[in-house]
């Protein structure tokens, strides 16, 4: 295993979990639509016993994101962090307010009342992918940062920081961008229409799928063009390159258009994912009793969101995109961990696919006798 | 270096270290009982199992095993309502790391990232896959399944403490690790010995029985006020039982342990236990300070005062504890700054020693990374390489401007010591007694009893009975005062190994005001204001949740 090997596996490693995160945040696209696809309380408590049965995988593939992210990347970390602070610190706190929401709601005394953590888990179920779909836009349309190594040490630095943001808005600039917003709120409506298809599937309950095959098109259409657009305007896009022989950091027309085309194998990927994702939706919407429309939505999103953070990082490309300082930009080689952490960490990875297969036992077990209404009024811990 | 520096705001480092604690404090209140209760759960379940068993071979009847499940059942929801606390408050501690202390992400990234990278792949995924199961499954998975996933709940959040401890004991004491020049950080070179360091081995062993403890005061403190309302008094006694039991062992393992992690201290971190022993001037034959009047609110005069007021030491008792040997060397706070030379004759450069190789070590780099910048030959990196290399120890103290600053503030650190060890001692005491009481042992039982009659602690009619469920109600209300009193005491624990490492990220590495990010003073300050709010009113609705449960009993 060589050195670049080793972080070209790290960065698909990452991207993987980046996917996975994408797909688990059904979640929250299921929350932020349960008062319309609930309709009544009953209806409403389906929905969030449904989704309070998976938050935590969602939630721990999050904080696994950034483990990974810290362990094989910390320059990034350490620059998309500590720069874009307030666009981080609202994700965290929104994800906060959901991780206490599903066990306070109903609880007797709760003293915030069930309709405040109802409130939150909205919030979080718009705010969360709205912010995380415009954090994974910045790595192709860039951010507003600086790295210096040498500031620590450098007499008369501007600054003793290594990496920092160039300027006060702490990465809230970024939604400034319409071309971070349209990723941002397609990965809104993705959420929603896997949030739609992943109850339809988990809740036996007649009212609420015929309420999700009409709902799923309000939450898909507008994924779609979002979705469609932002892809056309990256292929059209220029991109950042590198000199894997120098490290010079470059804009080159086309970048992305020509990643897929050199590494074909990704845009099969993403032509797989984005069939498998139009196979669910439609289906789901035609056919009066399927209702398995998260499976072939779900693995296609993982599919596509996984080819298209490749996209931004393999074949030589800048990974994060520094808009101040082009020579600040991210990329595979200047901001990953050593050589000798990236063999050990290759080690633990490959314990993921026990873990993937006890995931997948785990959930069949529980999932296997679908959600109803006589379930929820006997079950001690519902929600 | 007279610039270097200079652009951090004060206020940035004040206000992102108060977030930090902040955090950990929240996030410490929520911990100890998850890992307690889910010992102690699984111990119950384990319990509703074995019956099972012995009910469907018809040596048990049907009530016994639904009082276990019942029981088991009742346990799981309290730690269910505790537990979202805990990862909520978890996952700002992980990004606090990237967000407040950016340079630190950079600078050691390369060692810490690993421990926390392993703690979400081993231990949160089975944390939280599991966890789902022990909530939801009761109807849809086998009993041993069940059983299986409590306990591994259990599991994950106990290898989740290893490896966030792996990563703290290395800010504490850094090893495995290489500086590279060119890359400008520290870069793991054995795995090992970051994951299996002696430091990490005992202060994984002191956190996780203290955390038992937690678990035990709770259930036994809960059980008790049962036995007060004269309710669910079979479920009580037996919660007691468990509780005692579990908690009698970890207490008397955490003192052992503690007595392991303060020698680790006292090797790797000097300044941290003179601080926490308010030692100014150390020496041999050192006694451990029993009682002392050292003012919470103000750093004390160690420079000019021989030792704190109205001491009272345990003689030799400190050489002992830090050295094995009742007349082993320790150095106090002056030693330590001023240098020392240990009787094996070990000599410890001064404070302004190390501040004066930190900054050779840090001119060399910048000089190295120059000169590699203007394409420099070897000849000229090489004497560059050999300063830095001969004085990277001491990196951490180049950014030192006052040998003062590395004096950690001694008022926490003490206090919090005796706080945590002596109400340590009370729990063993406690727990030992309440078994004495519950478990009915020969000739003990009764003769405990009868000696707490004669003192008056306990009715003279009761001094030959065995029930439990009739003692006088103070000593009810005493296993109640005890749970806040157990976190009082596990925080303290944490008060000292964190205050005590002051100024350091890393010990001698990487102090506060350089491991910061480039952030200002206001912004942090929200966020620490935003945080304190969300956190204080989640826990306000976490207590009045619990308390409705609690006295709604294990009924549904």
């Amino acid at each position: 295993m060589t050195y670049e090997f080793l972080q070209h596996y790290w960065c698909f490693v990452v991207s993987l979990l980046g996917a996975l995160l994408v797909f688990l945040l059904f979640v929250q696209g299921a929350n932020s639509v349960a008062r319309t696809l609930g309709w009544t309380e009953e209806g409403r408590r389906l929905v969030y016993n449904s989704t309070g049965r998976k938050w935590e995988l969602t939630f721990t593939t999050l904080v696994t994101f950034g483990g990974a992210f810290f362990a094989s990347f910390p320059l990034f970390y350490s620059t998309s962090f500590g720069g874009a602070y307030w666009l981080w610190m609202i994700i965290l706190f929104t994800f906060v307010l959901q991780a206490v929401s599903y066990e306070f709601q109903n609880k007797i005394g709760n003293i915030l009342g069930p309709k405040t953590f109802q409130f939150f888990l909205t919030l979080n179920g718009i705010v969360g992918p709205l912010l995380l779909g415009g954090a994974v836009a910045t790595f192709f349309e860039g951010s507003n940062f600086i790295v210096e190594k040498s500031n620590m040490v450098a007499d008369g630095a501007i600054t003793p920081v290594i990496s920092y943001w160039a300027n006060a808005s702490h990465g809230l600039d970024a939604l400034l961008n319409p071309w971070v917003l349209v990723l941002g709120f397609a990965v809104v409506f993705l959420a929603r229409t896997l949030g739609i298809l992943y109850v339809m599937n988990n809740v036996d309950d007649e009212d609420i799928r015929s309420r999700g095959s009409v709902r799923i098109i309000g939450a898909a259409v507008p994924f779609v063009i979002l979705f469609v657009a932002y892809v056309v305007h990256l292929l059209l896009k220029d991109g950042y390159a590198y000199n894997p022989e120098t490290g010079v950091i470059f804009m080159e027309p086309y970048k992305y258009l020509h990643n897929m085309l050199e590494m074909w194998y990704l845009t099969i990927l993403l032509l797989i994912g984005v069939v498998l994702v139009l196979f669910g939706i439609g289906k789901t919407i035609v056919s009066k009793d399927y209702n398995s429309g998260i499976w072939p939505a779900g693995i296609g999103t993982v599919l596509t969101v996984l080819a298209l953070l490749l996209c931004s990082a393999w074949n030589n490309t800048a990974y994060y995109p520094s808009t101040a300082d082009l020579q600040s930009s991210l990329t595979l080689q200047n901001s990953c961990s050593s050589e000798f952490t990236l063999r050990t960490m290759f080690y633990v990875s490959l314990l993921v696919p026990f873990v993937v297969a006890y995931i997948a036992y785990a959930w069949h077990a529980l999932d296997r006798k679908k959600l109803t209404r006589e379930e929820l009024n006997g079950d001690e811990h519902a929600y | 270096m007279t610039n270097l520096l200079l652009n951090i705001d004060a206020g940035t480092i004040d206000w992102s270290r108060a977030q930090f604690a902040l955090t950990a404090i929240y996030h410490w209140l929520f911990v100890p009982l998850t890992l307690g209760l889910a010992l102690i759960m699984g111990i119950m379940e384990t319990c509703y199992y074995r019956k099972t068993k012995a009910f469907e071979r018809g040596e048990t009847n049907r009530d016994v095993v639904d009082f276990w499940r019942t029981t088991t059942k009742f346990w799981q929801r309290l730690f269910g309502i505790n537990f979202a606390m805990g990862v909520a408050t978890g996952i700002i501690l992980e990004f606090e790391f990237g967000t407040n202390w950016s340079n630190y992400s950079w600078f050691v990234g390369d060692i810490f990232g690993a421990p926390l990278a392993i703690e979400g792949i081993v231990a949160f995924f089975m944390e939280s896959t599991f966890v789902a199961v022990m909530y939801f499954g009761w109807n849809k998975v086998s009993r041993g399944f069940h059983l299986a996933s409590t306990w591994l709940t259990g599991l994950g959040a106990t290898i989740s403490a290893w490896w966030i401890l792996v990563a703290n004991a290395w800010m504490q004491y850094p090893v495995g690790c290489q500086f590279n020049p060119d890359t400008m950080r520290n870069e793991m070179v054995s795995f090992m010995e970051v994951a299996l360091s002696p430091f990490a081995v005992s202060k994984f062993c002191h956190t996780i029985t203290s955390a038992w403890i937690i678990g035990a005061v709770f259930c036994v403190g809960v059980s008790c006020w049962y036995l007060l309302k004269k309710r669910e008094t079979k479920m009580a006694v037996e919660s007691m039982k468990i509780g005692a039991m579990v908690g009698l062992i970890a207490s008397v393992l955490a003192a052992a342990t503690g007595h392991k992690s303060a020698q680790d201290v006292a090797e790797v971190q000097p300044m941290k236990l003179a601080a926490m022993e308010a030692l100014y001037n150390g020496g041999t034959d050192v006694g451990l300070t029993a009682v002392a009047w050292v003012n919470p609110f103000c750093q004390p005069d160690y420079q000019n005062e021989t030792e704190a007021p109205l001491k009272l030491d345990m003689p030799y008792a400190l050489s002992f504890m830090a050295t094995n040997n009742p007349h082993g060397y320790v150095p106090g706070i002056n030693d330590i700054l001023n240098g020392y030379t240990t009787p094996d004759g070990k000599v410890e450069p001064s404070i302004d020693e190390k501040i004066e190789m930190g900054k050779q070590a840090i001119e060399a780099l910048a000089a190295y990374r120059q000169a590699k910048s203007e394409g420099a030959d070897d000849a000229t990196l090489s004497p560059l390489l050999s300063t830095l290399n001969e004085n990277m120890k001491y990196f951490g103290y180049g950014y030192v401007k006052d040998k003062t600053q590395v004096v950690p503030y001694v008022p926490v650190n003490f206090w919090a010591f005796r706080i945590m060890v002596g109400l340590g001692c009370v729990f063993i005491l406690y727990f030992a007694l309440i078994i004495i009481l519950t478990y009915k042992i020969p000739f003990v039982t009764i003769f405990t009893r009868r000696l707490l009659a004669a003192i008056g602690l306990l009715p003279e009619t009761e001094a030959d009975g065995y029930e439990i469920t009739r003692l006088p109600a103070w000593h009810y209300w005493l296993a109640i005062v005890l749970i806040p009193l157990g976190y009082i005491a596990s925080e303290s624990g944490w008060l000292v190994a964190e205050f005590g490492r002051q100024p350091w990220t890393i010990q001698d590495m990487l102090p506060t005001w350089v491991a910061v990010s480039d952030l200002n003073a206001g912004s942090v300050a929200l966020t620490f204001i935003l945080f304190l709010i969300l956190f204080t009113t989640m826990l306000a609705v976490e207590i009045s949740i619990m308390l409705k449960q609690i006295k709604k009993g294990p009924q549904l």
